[in-house]
């Protein structure tokens, strides 16, 4: 049974699927994310696969400006996800509402919706630092299994008085 | 007794014959698009990973069905390896894929709903030609009987090249290979998110992933049938169809399903089962 076990735990290391989710970028993030996929980048020899299907993906990856529309979209795509699960804000309008920080309709950062695991900064970030940003996510996943140290938890420069959604336009 | 035991013998070993030859065609699909690809072992990974999955259900239907699924194909693979009737293969092998297609009409996804019914346009596209097949077997061998087959002299592909070939549309329906992976796509292709498996999700996702497998190795049994004179025969038909039909995964595009239904079975399909069965009738 214990060797069942830890087949299961180093099979969860071996085959992340993932999952897209666009929360309305201008969709830089979104062509390097599927640029991973590329023969080129060929991100499948870790394997992972692009499900597309949130009970299928283990790992959840978030790009462009989260808002008070898409937010519940976020939340319950999370939400379907079946643990244990990690996941990956990439971009800077993901990471903290980027050049959008601040404005009345935008929230600042996936991380005040859901729990991010992993931040990939960049505008948009390289192929090759949203590949490292899925394999991080993986040692968030081993730690949680507790086959590794907890990571420290990675919050951006000026989040700390971001964590709070800011109030919807008309909501007082 | 001792064939029970073998055919049981069989049944173990098939999902590991199954998930090896699914990781081969995973790789060989890889390198024919020029990438590394993953490693031979990963729908073993990815098994394990899904079995250790928090379950998560949107009704009892859906387990019940992910069961049956596999019960229905694990016992079809039984009958074949105790030699029994083709007939009552066939059977068994429908009850799967029809509560394959329960499980995914029973929950609201619309995703789930339009990839149950693709999935019954597939099962009349293959069962037609599968049935055809094992009437060419009765001709051949006077009875349905997979036992008798081993009694003829010479290999059935040369009595019946054209129902070898029908069985190998047959075979890339069954499998879902493109161009008639129009109910659920593989390994990253999406179609209707993924068609008729989108409400299965972690431990139940992969007992229809071991289905899947028992079914690759069921249907590339048939194949090997055709040349049960020599065990090196066996194997040549059996790699030359498993690499055909992932040199047509990758080179076609997905067909509608009008195009399938009506000029690729019907007419392809059925023609040439129907040509080489008049044949036999003649001969």
């Amino acid at each position: 049974m214990r060797f069942v076990e830890s087949m299961i735990k180093k099979s969860r290391l071996m085959s992340p699927w993932m999952i897209h989710f666009d929360c309305g970028s201008c969709n830089g993030c979104d062509i390097e994310v599927l640029a991973c996929l590329t023969p080129l980048y060929d991100v499948e020899r870790f394997g992972v696969v692009n499900t597309g299907n949130p009970k299928h993906a283990d790992v959840l990856l978030v790009t462009g400006t989260v808002n008070h529309r898409n937010r519940h979209v976020l939340k319950q795509l999370y939400e379907q996800m079946p643990g244990p699960k990690a996941v990956v804000s990439i971009g800077a309008c993901n990471l903290s509402g980027g050049v959008f920080k601040d404005s009345y309709n935008v929230l600042n950062g996936a991380h005040t919706v859901i729990p991010v695991d992993v931040f990939v900064p960049g505008c948009p970030p390289k192929p090759e630092a949203i590949i490292d940003g899925v394999i991080t996510a993986l040692g968030v996943l081993k730690a949680k299994m507790g086959m590794g140290p907890a990571p420290e938890p990675a919050l951006m420069p000026g989040d700390a008085d971001a964590a709070k959604p800011a109030a919807a336009f008309g909501e007082s | 007794m001792l064939s029970i035991l073998g055919a049981l013998g069989g049944l173990i070993l098939a999902p590991f014959a199954g998930g090896l030859l699914s990781g081969v065609d995973r790789r060989l699909t890889a390198r024919l698009q020029s990438r590394a690809g993953p490693p031979l072992l990963q729908p073993f990974y990815d098994v394990l990973k899904l079995f250790g999955k928090e379950p998560k259900v949107t009704n009892a239907w859906l387990v019940f069905s992910a069961y049956v699924y596999l019960i229905a194909s694990a016992f079809s693979l039984f009958i074949f390896f105790m030699g029994g009737d083709l007939l009552l293969l066939f059977f068994v092998l429908t009850i799967g894929a029809v509560f394959q297609v329960v499980g995914a009409i029973c929950v609201p996804s619309p995703y789930s709903q339009v990839g149950a019914q693709r999935e019954l346009l597939l099962m009349l596209a293959y069962e037609p030609i599968l049935i055809l097949v094992f009437v060419g077997f009765a001709m051949c061998t006077g009875s349905f009987m997979i036992s008798d087959v081993f009694r003829l002299d010479s290999p059935l592909l040369l009595k019946m090249p054209l129902l070898f070939l029908a069985l190998g549309y047959a075979l890339t329906i069954k499998l879902r290979k493109s161009p008639f992976d129009i109910s659920a796509g593989h390994h990253g292709h999406q179609e209707l998110v993924r068609g008729v498996q989108t409400e299965y999700s972690g431990p139940y996702l992969a007992l229809i992933e071991i289905g899947h497998w028992l079914d690759l190795v069921l249907i590339l049994g048939l194949c090997a049938l055709f040349w049960h004179t020599s065990g090196i025969g066996m194997c040549i038909l059996v790699a030359a169809s498993l690499f055909t039909e992932i040199l047509i995964d990758n080179i076609t595009a997905r067909l509608t399903w009008q195009w399938m239904v009506q000029k690729q079975s019907l007419l392809a399909g059925m023609g040439f089962a129907l040509v080489n069965l008049l044949w036999l009738y003649v001969a």
